[in-house]
């Protein structure tokens, strides 16, 4: 699963199969991290505007 | 009848009482199965029916099912999601919470099946790459992350959940980039459902279920990812009418139900255009190549007959695509119900002969047919999650806002 697990190789089957998960969870974990950290940003601006009122 | 802030705004649910009772039945059957799982836990598998002519057996059919039946929340998200299907968004989360159950179920399933599931986690850390189960782990387990991503959103458009501002925003934000879970998803479903097909293919030792294929993928590789993108949505489209029955209420248009039924029509009826031509290959070139005639396989055992083949490809196959491709077939309602439990009933047969009957058959001349009756232990663990699915989807139903279409349909309330 990692370079540093004994029994990884630098061949091709190991970097299409875990370059894929990888890319995968890459992807899924960006995109979760973007939604987070706007819907706080979101909920700040919105609490600031109910102060201001 | 009550309302309480619990429950969604304009839709009306069963009292306390009939939804306990309702639920009471539920949780037994589920403790019963928990009860078979700490069994299988606590003794171990000799508490199954498995041996060694069946290290896959009722679990992995269930598993092998349950994932293509679950294939409808892909093949709606990516139709909802990336071809732009925008009627669809109206059985697009149920459809999520249907392959949710699927997949969490799939999970709980192989985390029995494995006997030691404290070693779960080695498929991953001492993945073979060279394994197709090991991209199905891979994949099961990311896309069980994303099918929760997508069923998150639906949990916090609860009543009570939606007034926290922070919950209110990821809901709106996570809807927002929606196309990108979906589109992984897709991906992910595409490379699992067809390993598991390849899983039987590559078994070169068992000319009943081995097939050519192009480079490293046998055609059952592509003959599962289709049938469970054509089977998944019928399955989407039978627990929707069951809900409407049990709930007595109309929870979406005809018009929804029809466009997801002529898509997975076309889809089935290509799929079985596709697994005739496969059957025919096998019958008549790739099996006689390894010495073996048809009727070896439906002959000389007391139950797979020659039955079960005419039962997957004619009557749960080329039947409910006929009536699904056709306009008269899908608008009334009781060939339209009749199509989608064939079209589900078809592709549990496939499963059911790709893992168990693969097994059955006698690989040389001097060994008998290997038939094989599931302990008590194991049918209670593969019901379980049929209990877990009534539960989950009893409480989705009741607090969560699953159908956009219901206050239309249901004024009254």
């Amino acid at each position: 699963m990692f370079p540093f697990n004994f029994e990884w190789a630098w061949d091709i089957p190991h970097l299409v199969f875990h370059g894929a998960l990888w890319y995968v969870l890459s992807i899924v974990g960006l995109g979760l991290t973007y939604c987070i950290i706007k819907s706080a940003v979101d909920t700040f601006r919105e609490e600031d505007k109910g102060d201001n009122h | 009848m009550e309302t309480t802030p619990l429950i969604p705004q304009g839709v009306k649910r069963c009292s306390k009482l009939q939804f306990s009772l309702w639920m009471a039945v539920a949780v037994a059957v589920l403790l019963w199965g928990v009860y078979a799982m700490y069994l299988v836990w606590f003794k171990g598998l000799n508490q199954t029916n498995m041996n060694d002519a069946y290290g896959f057996a009722l679990w992995i059919w269930a598993d092998l099912a349950v994932i293509a039946l679950g294939g409808g929340a892909f093949f709606t998200g990516f139709l909802t999601y990336i071809i732009g299907k925008d009627k669809l968004k109206n059985i697009i989360n149920y459809a999520v919470i249907i392959g949710f159950i699927c997949y969490s179920s799939a999970l709980l399933i192989l985390a029995i099946d494995i006997g030691q599931p404290l070693r779960g986690w080695f498929i991953f850390w001492h993945a073979n790459e060279h394994s197709m189960l090991t991209e199905v782990a891979f994949c099961l387990s990311c896309y069980f992350g994303v099918l929760t991503i997508e069923f998150l959103p639906t949990i916090f458009e609860n009543p009570k959940l939606d007034k926290i501002p922070f919950l209110h925003h990821l809901s709106h934000n996570m809807h927002s980039i929606m196309a990108v879970f979906a589109a992984t998803g897709v991906f992910l479903s595409f490379f699992h459902q067809g390993s598991l097909g390849g899983v039987a293919g590559v078994l070169f030792g068992r000319p009943f279920s081995y097939r050519e294929g192009i480079n490293v993928w046998p055609w059952t590789f592509f003959l599962f990812t289709w049938s469970a993108a054509a089977c998944g949505p019928c399955f989407t489209i039978l627990i929707t009418w069951i809900t409407e029955k049990l709930t007595r209420k109309k929870l979406v248009k005809d018009d929804v139900i029809q466009l997801l039924a002529k898509i997975s029509g076309w889809m089935l009826a290509t799929y079985i255009i596709a697994k005739i031509a496969d059957t025919l290959y096998w019958a008549m070139v790739t099996a006689p190549s390894m010495g073996f005639n048809l009727m070896d396989f439906y002959t000389n055992n007391p139950v797979y007959g020659i039955w079960i083949l005419i039962l997957e490809i004619v009557i749960c196959g080329i039947v409910p695509a006929a009536i699904l491709i056709t306009r008269k077939g899908r608008e009334s309602k009781f060939l339209l119900m009749l199509a989608v439990v064939l079209a589900v009933v078809g592709v549990c047969v496939n499963r059911w002969v790709m893992v168990l009957q693969t097994l059955a058959v006698p690989v040389v001349p001097f060994e008998e047919w290997f038939m094989y009756a599931p302990s008590w232990q194991e049918v209670a663990t593969t019901i379980l999650p049929v209990a877990y699915g009534v539960i989950v989807i009893s409480l989705a139903h009741r607090y969560l806002p699953v159908f956009p279409q219901e206050r239309e349909l249901n004024p009254s309330n």
